[in-house]
């Protein structure tokens, strides 16, 4: 053995039986919320991949929802229900729209970037709340998931659904560590270093940030058909900036340094929403406000950067 | 053809309001290369100080016609406060940051202001309507419109001239206009960079908060509305080009006269249009119409 293990996949790895572990332990409601909080967690961790590289993307919510309706209008108007075809259907989706969009995004950086995509995700908004088909602002509701033919229900279903979302989420975790750490992925960082000398050097920062863009796409297309799943129910204010900005500020909170950073961001998220919901429903947005304040100010690797401060002793 | 007088009638009323909400976001941006998201919110805050003034002023039954002067002396109020709170208590910590960066400083301004909103007025909606019934209505070729949507024209007119103006004819705006350019060198030239943007965010806040001011009589100010207002303003901007006034003034006639279009002809895509425009134009002129390409630097 001439190589270490990478910590991060080993830890991914031993996350799974844990999770799967707690889904057992922990009372129904605390598992649901972890599996709502890995779905859009996923769409974090896109926002993340694209921050590594530099480019702050407010309109994420457009593919979290593009894979959201995929899914459920596959399930809603073919019948098909089950859970990897969706699945499959939600990325191939989100794929294709990305790669077509990606032309005209992947020529803007900085706020251009941030607004085009933001606005291209209001367009969706503005086409689904007007889709009286499909619900108009109510969206509508999804069929039962069905697991490789099995079909279980009540309990059992939750429970499969919890499972189901645990290993995709985990296994794209892995898969986007893995890319970070070839040499494709070291690339996006160098874009966000200095794009002219990525460019001297003979790579394509276009062909580049156009693979971000799709890449990001088709895991928040993930993340969305989850969601779908673990609710039951799409609507368009998945599309809707708002949605987006949280995954920017999951992103932003739990820093670039790490996959696992923004699901544990996007579950510190929801917990939080929970409890201030119930003790202080007007200012829990606030809270959250101040904190960004906080972070972008004395800690700007996020979150995550206090475990590299603890690596090198720089806090005691 | 009726539909026709409608539609730009209807255009023009839509687009002086979206010229009122959008112009104090392009003014930031070009002096302080700053993208406020929380423009929407005072937008909001300048529509509730308003309201509740406005609703205070006519129960205790002053004369009805000077409450346009409650107006706007209410969104100078909310304007200054929360401009001065702003730029002196967060902007002026992050100057020099990247304008990335700077989005998710003003977002995060955003998520506290919309819910000190709910804490300072509560959920329950605030009504002004007084002053939109004052004016009466006019027939325009057997259209009724209200007088107030006039008054709303002209004083979105008054605006973009009074900007234009100051800064192209005062000796205020000529420091502006070099600050715009080259900041560190209007430095050097002794301009006091600090108070200009002191100066420009407050009235930048001040026009958001007018627009909302004179907004507040025509709907009922409810939490959530300056969340829609900041894409719309956003999207104007974009189209005219970022930091442009003239810019602003044309992304607000186009999105306005082709969303009364949609309203008139094809309501399905009536908020699709706006968006669908501005993604249109970023294609073609990534830095908007009226906006100068900045060159790469190394």
């Amino acid at each position: 053995m001439n190589r270490r293990m990478d910590p991060t996949l080993v830890s991914l790895a031993a996350a799974l039986p844990v999770l799967l572990v707690l889904g057992y332990a922990l009372p129904d409601w605390l598992t649901f919320y972890l599996q709502v909080s890995l779905a859009s967690g996923l769409a974090a961790l896109a926002v993340m991949l694209q921050m590594r590289a530099g480019l702050v993307n407010f309109g994420q919510g457009l593919y979290y929802c593009l894979g959201a309706y995929a899914g459920g209008m596959s399930g809603h108007f073919l019948g098909i229900t089950d859970a990897l075809v969706l699945l499959l259907l939600a990325v191939v989706l989100s794929v294709a729209v990305s790669f077509i969009v990606g032309f005209l995004v992947a020529r803007y950086r900085e706020i251009f970037y941030a607004m085009l995509s933001l606005a291209l995700s209001m367009i969706l908004y503005g086409l689904l709340v007007r889709a009286e088909a499909l619900g108009s602002t109510d969206g509508f509701n999804l069929p039962s998931t069905t697991f490789l033919g099995y079909a279980p229900e009540g309990q059992a279903l939750r429970e499969a659904g919890y499972v189901f979302t645990c290993i995709v989420a985990l296994a794209i975790a892995a898969a986007v560590h893995r890319y970070l750490r070839s040499p494709l992925g070291a690339i996006g960082e160098a874009v966000r270093e200095n794009e002219l000398r990525v460019e001297y050097l003979g790579a394509s920062p276009r062909y580049v940030v156009h693979l971000i863009y799709v890449m990001a796409a088709a895991i928040a297309g993930i993340g969305g058909v989850l969601a779908g799943i673990s609710v039951g129910h799409v609507d368009p204010n998945l599309a809707y900036w708002t949605t987006s900005g949280q995954f920017v500020f999951i992103a932003l909170l739990s820093g670039t340094g790490n996959v696992a950073a923004p699901l544990i961001g996007a579950f510190l998220l929801v917990m939080i929403r929970v409890y201030a919901v119930e003790y202080s429903p007007y200012t829990w947005q606030m809270i959250l406000g101040g904190v960004m304040l906080l972070i972008i100010m004395f800690l700007p690797g996020g979150l995550w950067s206090l475990t590299r401060l603890r690596k090198k002793g720089g806090l005691t | 053809m009726l539909t026709y007088v409608a539609i730009v009638l209807d255009g023009l009323v839509y687009a002086s309001w979206l010229f009122m909400v959008s112009v104090g976001l392009t003014l930031i941006y070009g002096v302080m290369k700053i993208l406020n998201i929380a423009h929407g919110s005072l937008y909001a805050i300048g529509a509730y100080t308003a309201a509740s003034l406005v609703g205070a002023y006519f129960s205790a039954g002053y004369v009805p016609v000077l409450s346009f002067a409650v107006l706007v002396g209410a969104a100078l109020a909310a304007g200054l406060v929360c401009g001065l709170v702003i730029e002196r208590g967060v902007l002026r910590f992050m100057y020099g940051q990247d304008e990335v960066l700077m989005i998710l400083v003003t977002y995060a301004i955003f998520l506290i202001l919309e819910d000190l909103i709910k804490v300072f007025w509560g959920v329950s909606p605030y009504f002004a309507f007084q002053p939109y019934g004052m004016l009466g209505n006019f027939d325009v070729m057997g259209l009724p419109y209200a007088g107030y949507d006039f008054l709303l024209m002209g004083l979105a007119g008054l605006t973009g001239l009074g900007v234009w103006w100051s800064i192209n004819r005062t000796r205020t705006g000529h420091l502006l206009t070099a600050v715009i350019h080259d900041r560190e060198m209007s430095t050097a030239m002794g301009v006091n960079v600090k108070r200009v943007y002191t100066v420009t965010f407050v009235i930048g806040a001040t026009l958001a908060a007018l627009g909302g001011a004179f907004t507040a009589p025509k709907i009922s100010v409810t939490p959530g509305i300056g969340v829609e207002v900041i894409v719309l303003a956003f999207a104007v901007v974009v189209i005219g080009g970022l930091g442009s006034i003239g810019g602003a003034m044309i992304g607000a006639l186009l999105v306005g006269i082709l969303r009364a279009a949609a309203v008139h002809l094809l309501p399905e895509v009536e908020l699709f249009v706006i968006y669908a425009v501005m993604a249109l134009v970023l294609a073609f002129r990534p830095y908007g119409l009226f906006a100068a390409p900045e060159a790469r630097k190394i």
